[in-house]
């Protein structure tokens, strides 16, 4: 790598540094806007006691459900999880730990990491369980709990086109949490479909600034479609 | 006659008013999209970061980065806009949403909503619904009067985790349309064909009777 450039050619490259019992924020919502390359790397590096967060954790054998078929994962921070049966048995049998967290808050966790900003008060989840044991104030006559923010030793991102400086853009709602889970890795890694040259982005139209990215790696994608639906 | 599924939604789609941003949960509230009434605008938001969110494509316009909550396949409208998550929960928990139509488990007389887990049942997540129930002003839960077995859904005290506190204000149900203020279930119009006294007996929560409901017309 010189000056700016994060641009790596082996996914070896880009998940170097990854080890046992860190935190790894992932991008997507369900199967849309998911790093596939870097999940896979994950796989084969065997790296385990994981927590990882995300909105989901993917389905059996795709997406982070593949990180469940060798119990990589220790903990699951994630809004939603009812798409897949080794994730249920492993979290009946106490293999798999899971914090479920309401998708806005999560996505607000990360926004709140990458910003610098640890904890936030939010209305949402008061008079639940997610309350349950957290800081409670009221503003304006309302209630509100305190939620603290998510930073990750890794964040892996997906983005359509990066340019060598790491500036990325998004596809359509593949966007999700992606942009949030750029900017809460202490490294950042970030796959995509195309690399360009610098410039040929518009800067006006940058979803993620390079600022926030380490390395990017071109990969392929499979883009599997949970329910395909037509007219 | 208890309503149907599409009765349910053509009722919800008459609360719609010109220029209301709209976002409707999986399940019936989904189908409210299919009933907006001619001459009135609604722009829809799906919480994975949609506003303006069209019909399912045709097979050749299916596209993998273009889906919707549900996690299915959708299409943009034209004007629509698309944006990251935290952007997407800004505008529900933030009151810009005009109108949310979700479903729940139970509702109670006091506005408190349980709609995302059963004990001793898999628990799946709660997703956006408690940011949904916390940050709309205008909600209308959609729901079967009682269950399977019968027993009432609109309850004095809902018995299961809850979603949100004292946040419903507008219940669909198949059997009645219901407002809930002042700790009560507030009857307004029934089903073709349903009686008040068979509301009643299926309401456990405090239920006021006005002298005249009238009857749903489709």
């Amino acid at each position: 790598m010189a000056g700016f450039d994060k641009v790596v050619s082996s996914y070896d490259e880009a998940m170097q540094g990854l080890s046992d019992g860190m935190t790894v924020i992932a991008g997507g919502f369900g199967l849309c806007g998911i790093p596939e390359g870097l999940i896979a790397q994950i796989k084969r590096m065997g790296t385990r006691d994981l927590t990882v967060v995300s909105n989901n954790c993917g389905v059996d054998g795709f997406g982070l459900g593949v990180l469940l078929q060798d119990q990589q994962i220790k903990k699951m921070i994630a809004s939603y999880v009812g798409e897949n049966a080794l994730f249920e048995q492993q979290l009946l049998s106490g293999a798999l730990e899971v914090e479920l967290t309401p998708q806005g808050t999560l996505a607000e966790k990360m926004r709140a990491g990458g910003a610098g900003i640890p904890a936030f008060y939010t209305a949402t989840g008061v008079g639940t369980v997610v309350a349950q044991g957290k800081t409670h104030k009221t503003f304006s006559g309302r209630e509100y709990v305190l939620e603290e923010s998510i930073q990750g030793d890794f964040a892996i991102v997906k983005a359509w086109k990066a340019d060598r400086f790491g500036n990325c853009v998004y596809r359509h709602t593949a966007m999700n949490f992606n942009p949030l889970a750029a900017t809460a890795g202490k490294v950042t890694v970030v796959e995509v479909e195309e690399i360009v040259e610098p410039g040929e982005l518009a800067p006006s139209l940058i979803h993620t600034p390079g600022i926030y990215v380490d390395r990017v790696i071109v990969g392929q994608f499979e883009k599997r479609i949970e329910k395909r639906m037509v007219r | 006659m208890a309503l149907t599924r599409e009765q349910m939604a053509k009722r919800v789609a008459r609360e719609l008013q010109d220029g209301y941003y709209v976002n409707l949960g999986i399940g019936i509230p989904t189908l409210v999209a299919n009933y907006v009434p001619d001459g009135i605008a609604v722009m829809l938001q799906s919480e994975n970061g949609l506003l303006g969110m069209g019909p399912f494509p045709s097979a050749q316009e299916m596209d993998a980065d273009l889906i919707n909550a549900g996690k299915e396949t959708v299409t943009c409208i034209s004007g629509a806009a698309i944006f990251d998550s935290a952007q997407s929960f800004a505008m529900i928990r933030g009151g810009h949403v005009d109108l949310t139509v979700l479903g729940a488990f139970e509702v109670d007389q006091h506005g408190n909503i349980a709609s995302w887990m059963i004990p001793k049942k898999l628990i799946k997540g709660m997703g956006g619904a408690m940011d949904l129930v916390a940050g709309a002003k205008n909600i209308i839960c959609t729901m079967t009067h009682a269950n399977k077995t019968g027993e009432s859904k609109l309850l004095s005290e809902c018995t299961l985790p809850l979603t949100g506190v004292g946040c419903i204000n507008k219940v669909l149900t198949d059997l009645a349309w219901l407002e809930i203020k002042e700790g009560a279930f507030h009857l307004l119009e029934r089903a073709p064909g349903v009686s008040v006294d068979e509301i009643i007996t299926r309401t456990a929560g405090k239920l006021v009777v006005p002298d005249d409901v009238p009857e749903m017309t489709f």
